[in-house]
């Protein structure tokens, strides 16, 4: 029993982080049309700016500052690299990301090294929550947990009731009305790139001290969140948003069940020989598989429902 | 680009040694490489180029003919090495009578095998969505290889060992220049297949569809078919370079199907120029020579190639061959000459700021991770104290001089530039 | 009567809650030539869509030469021997103009997916393309990037591509959009010529054109067609005069002198 409720918990945590990121990247998808393969990059500079910030200011002056200083980053890499690029055409925009995803890691390693930093959670957040049948659940994930939920009805908010949300949201779908309406509609992408690099950013915040600080941070967690993207449907928040959490309670019950093809077999009294050729499928476990379901989720998605589970029209 | 050329399929110079002479040329070439650089290093770089030339090819069918960006073609690579070396062991153990020259083919047959299953869904879809189903599938077989230790090894891989076969026209390929050779002739003949396939239907169907899928439709193709083909194709070729690694290195792991590969790939192909056949060729050299004589001078030098490759992607996005071929109009109405001077009153200054930036990234690389006491940097072979203030001013100054030179010299390149392409005038020029 | 060659049975479109096509039902005879007119806005355009199979029917079937071939994608329709051209020039930009109309062959002859021969010896294959660029006049622009000709010879080039496969249907949007009155008299010899003996569909705004080169006219407005008749019948249908608003068809009076 217990083990449901801490792996619900634990799949939530990752499942609003993968959130997150994936919010940010749809929104930008929607309205310029480009994914952004960096992103995962901005949640990478989050918790490194936030691992130095955090050194002179200590963590909640990192938790305010680093997310900002990745927007400001955000946006300068739009107006002056992912604008520029975009006359080469759409293949360009991603093949730029790319790199743009490889100079950063560089970037990072250059001025902060390869290993590991130690970036941790705040004192006043190090302790155990709650305790269940000897389990502990930190309270920094919970605070983690607040935070996330706080960060999108805040941003639910400004989308549906401020005016500028209402223009952000008019320049998704008729960005050419809404500049012959006489607003700067370069300046918003530029904005909405700033702000979608900002909520990556604070994720890498909040996920630095939890899942650790190292430079292949951005290329582990990016992969799934384009799973996420691709298995809500391309374009769709709602998507996103089931899909997040369906992979992130997918791969924490994964890892936490500890079951494996060797019990099945055992049940239906099949045994097999040690040294057979495929002995790796019979031995297969759960936990063995957790790192892959996302994309086998993927593969299912293509096949069975192309558009994702909530996608819109091809754009 | 192009007013006028025969022929403009999938590019290149027009030479006057007619459609031929430029693959004579190219195995002249090849055949006398090792004897002008016949150190060890030398022929296991060459052999390094010549996979990863195969690789690249493979690659552009896919983005440069398909229009097809892919993030996961290391899978089909690394499945033709995996299989490869597991068959030389077969060769090895139980006897197997299979001639190593066989064995790219054999890996080609299984990136083939791959190709085919993954493209049946792969490939519905173009664009973004194929981009990012490339990667969710590349990053699930790599992730895959780890679970399946029968057939990928684990963590140490998979090795082999290639003098164990029947021998061929007496080589058992315990010698290097021995593997060079197969390597030369199998890059050839991959090369020119894959430069064929550009001229068959499939072929000239693919780059319509890359240029105009729905036309392609109108005129009775089925983009998705076409596409599917391509993307076979390609996996093919892939196997093969991968066999061509596994006969060289004789060991295969989990890296060669991940997406630091699936991206080095990309990186060859887009720097060298996807536009052109022998674009990915070039891009390929070029690679690998960065990666195996640079990286020995410098541990920056993923740094630089990453910043090479988006300063391309962003100002010369048609590759290394873009930037050659921009030239041709000018060189063929002799008015190349013209640009020289232009080009060195930019150029010098340009490389002085390079070679200043350079040093500054270098100096500071070395004053970060250096134990404490090493102060010398070693930078283009002089040793620098880092912990003295006058030598980071003279690198910082260099620099900036270099670059205010460069600026100030930029529009006089773009003046000679664009008299050397002004064709509206003088027709006696041509 | 025998087969038409494309018949249209109340074929409706909507885009979310807005009717486009509203129930259009007509019927083409085999080598007649058909003219769309109607007001900008009218649904022409997403009615070539429909018939060439880009777009989805909300409902109605749409048969050629007899077959149903409501569902099927653009490039089986093509297959079946129905071409078009496009509003907004549709060539392959970066290949010559020999290698574009050569695309427009390959299928109908054959090659399909081949990738076992080579386009540049199929001597049938090259002597058709040749041919073509006879007929079309672009003989002279052979070896030209597609993307750098003019305007007028694009409009010509893109006509070349829909007829070189050999279709028996040929619908060309807007053909003589944007052209000189020179450049328009060429291109109405040109579709004369090339459609001799094919069904021929053709949306136009050019009255003169329409005029000279259609055995019936369909008029279009708001969706739904208004009227359908021979040429003379429709100038003086007072519904057709009243959707135009005041605007009369065009008097220009045709290339021989002749009246229409």
């Amino acid at each position: 029993m217990e083990l449901v409720i801490f792996s619900l918990l634990n799949g939530l945590v990752t499942g609003l982080l993968l959130f997150m990121l994936s919010s940010g990247l749809t929104l930008i998808f929607s309205m310029m049309g480009v994914l952004n393969f960096a992103h995962a990059s901005f949640y990478m500079l989050g918790a490194y700016f936030a691992y130095t910030i955090s050194g002179y200011m200590g963590f909640w002056g990192g938790l305010i500052f680093a997310p900002l200083l990745v927007g400001v980053v955000g946006a300068l890499i739009q107006r002056y690299g992912l604008r520029y690029v975009h006359r080469w055409g759409h293949v360009a925009e991603l093949v730029f990301t790319f790199g743009l995803a490889f100079l950063i890691e560089e970037v990072v390693q250059f001025f902060w090294g390869k290993a590991t930093k130690d970036y941790h959670e705040p004192e006043l957040l190090d302790f155990p929550l709650f305790t269940l049948f000897g389990q502990s659940f930190p309270a920094y994930k919970a605070f983690m947990i607040l935070i996330s939920i706080g960060i999108f009805i805040a941003l639910l908010a400004m989308l549906t009731r401020t005016r500028v949300g209402l223009i952000i949201q008019a320049a998704i779908t008729h960005p050419n009305t809404v500049a012959n309406l006489g607003h700067n509609v370069p300046l918003v992408f530029m904005g909405v790139f700033g702000v979608g690099s900002a909520l990556a950013g604070l994720a890498g915040v909040i996920a630095g001290p939890a899942l650790g600080t190292f430079p292949g941070m951005a290329f582990v967690l990016g992969s799934i969140v384009f799973v996420v993207i691709v298995v809500g449907g391309l374009g769709s928040l709602a998507g996103a948003f089931v899909a997040s959490l369906l992979i992130g309670w997918l791969q924490t019950f994964a890892i936490s069940l500890d079951y494996s093809m060797t019990d099945l077999l055992n049940l239906l009294g099949i045994s097999f020989d040690d040294e057979h050729v495929l002995r790796d499928l019979w031995t297969l476990s759960l936990p063995q598989v957790a790192p892959i379901l996302p994309y086998l989720l993927l593969i299912l998605i293509l096949i069975f429902r192309p558009t994702g589970l909530m996608g819109k029209r091809e754009t | 680009m192009g007013i006028s050329s025969k022929d403009s399929g999938p590019g290149g110079i027009r030479s006057a040694l007619g459609p031929f002479g430029l693959w004579i040329a190219a195995a002249l070439v090849l055949a006398v490489m090792p004897t002008i650089f016949s150190s060890p290093v030398s022929v296991t770089i060459m052999n390094q180029m010549g996979i990863s030339i195969v690789f690249a090819l493979s690659y552009n069918m896919l983005l440069g003919q398909g229009g097809m960006l892919s993030f996961g073609h290391a899978v089909y690579f690394g499945l033709g090495g995996f299989l490869s070396v597991h068959v030389m062991n077969y060769v090895e153990y139980d006897g197997w009578p299979i001639p190593l020259p066989i064995l790219p083919f054999i890996g080609g047959l299984f990136g083939l095998v791959f190709a085919i299953i993954i493209g049946s869904f792969s490939t519905r879809r173009a664009g973004t969505v194929f981009a990012m189903i490339s990667l969710g599938v590349g990053e699930l077989i790599a992730a895959c290889s780890i679970i399946f230790v029968v057939f990928f090894g684990g963590e140490e891989g998979v090795s082999g060992d290639r003098t164990m076969g029947p021998p061929v026209f007496g080589t058992e390929f315990l010698k290097e220049i021995e593997v060079y050779y197969l390597t030369a002739v199998i890059v050839f003949v991959a090369a020119a297949l894959m430069y064929l396939f550009s001229l068959t239907p499939a072929g000239r169907m693919a780059n319509a569809v890359r240029d105009n899928p729905e036309r392609a439709e109108f005129v009775g193709y089925s983009q998705r078919q076409v596409r599917f083909i391509s993307f076979c194709a390609s996996g093919f070729f892939a196997g093969i370079a991968g066999g061509l690694f596994a006969i060289n290195y004789e060991i295969l792991t989990e890296e060669n199907l991940n997406l630091v590969t699936s991206g080095w790939v990309l990186l060859m192909a887009y720097i060298g120029g996807i536009g052109f056949f022998i674009g990915p060729i070039i891009g390929a050299i070029l690679l690998t020579l960065l990666q195996t004589v640079l990286s020995n001078h410098t541990e920056l030098w993923l740094l630089y190639v990453g910043l090479l490759f988006v300063l391309t992607v962003m100002f010369v996005p048609s590759g290394l061959t873009g930037l050659i071929m921009m030239h041709e109009p000018a060189l063929r109405t002799g008015r190349l000459p013209n640009l020289a001077r232009p080009y060195l009153v930019a150029g010098i200054p340009l490389l002085v700021a390079l070679a200043g930036g350079v040093a500054v990234l270098e100096m500071l690389h070395h004053f970060n991770n250096a134990p404490v006491g090493d102060t010398v940097a070693h930078v283009f072979g002089m040793a620098v104290d880092t912990h003295n203030p006058a030598n980071w001013a003279v690198a910082i100054a260099v620099t900036v001089f270099g670059a205010y030179a460069t600026v100030r010299a930029t529009p006089q390149v773009r003046e000679a530039w664009s008299e050397a392409n002004d064709f509206s005038g003088k027709a006696e020029d041509r | 009567m025998s087969t038409p060659a494309l018949s249209l049975e109340d074929v409706r479109k909507d885009f979310g809650e807005t009717q486009i096509i509203r129930g259009v039902s007509l019927e083409i005879g085999a080598g007649e030539r058909h003219a769309i007119i109607g007001p900008n806005g009218a649904g022409k355009s997403t009615l070539f869509h429909l018939i060439s199979g880009k777009y989805s029917k909300t409902a109605g079937r749409i048969r050629l030469n007899g077959e149903d071939v409501t569902t099927l994608e653009p490039y089986a329709i093509a297959r079946r021997g129905l071409s078009r051209s496009f509003q907004i020039t549709n060539i392959f930009p970066r290949m010559t103009v020999f290698e574009n109309l050569r695309c427009g062959l390959l299928w109908s002859m054959g090659f399909k997916y081949a990738f076992w021969k080579l386009v540049g010896r199929q001597k049938n294959l090259t002597q058709r393309t040749e041919e073509i660029l006879e007929m079309i006049g672009l003989a002279d622009r052979r070896d030209i990037q597609a993307g750098v000709l003019t305007y007028a010879e694009q409009r010509t080039l893109e006509i070349g591509i829909t007829i070189a496969g050999g279709a028996n249907v040929i619908m060309l949007d807007e053909p003589t959009a944007g052209m000189s009155a020179s450049e328009t008299d060429q291109t109405v010899e040109l579709i004369r010529r090339v459609t001799e003996g094919k069904t021929l569909v053709m949306v136009e705004h050019d009255m003169g054109v329409v005029f000279d080169l259609a055995d019936r006219i369909s008029v279009l407005v708001y969706g739904e067609i208004i009227a359908t008749g021979k040429p003379e019948e429709i100038r003086n249908n007072k519904a057709v005069q009243e959707a135009y608003l005041g605007e009369a068809p065009e008097e220009e009076p045709p290339a021989d002198g002749g009246t229409v």
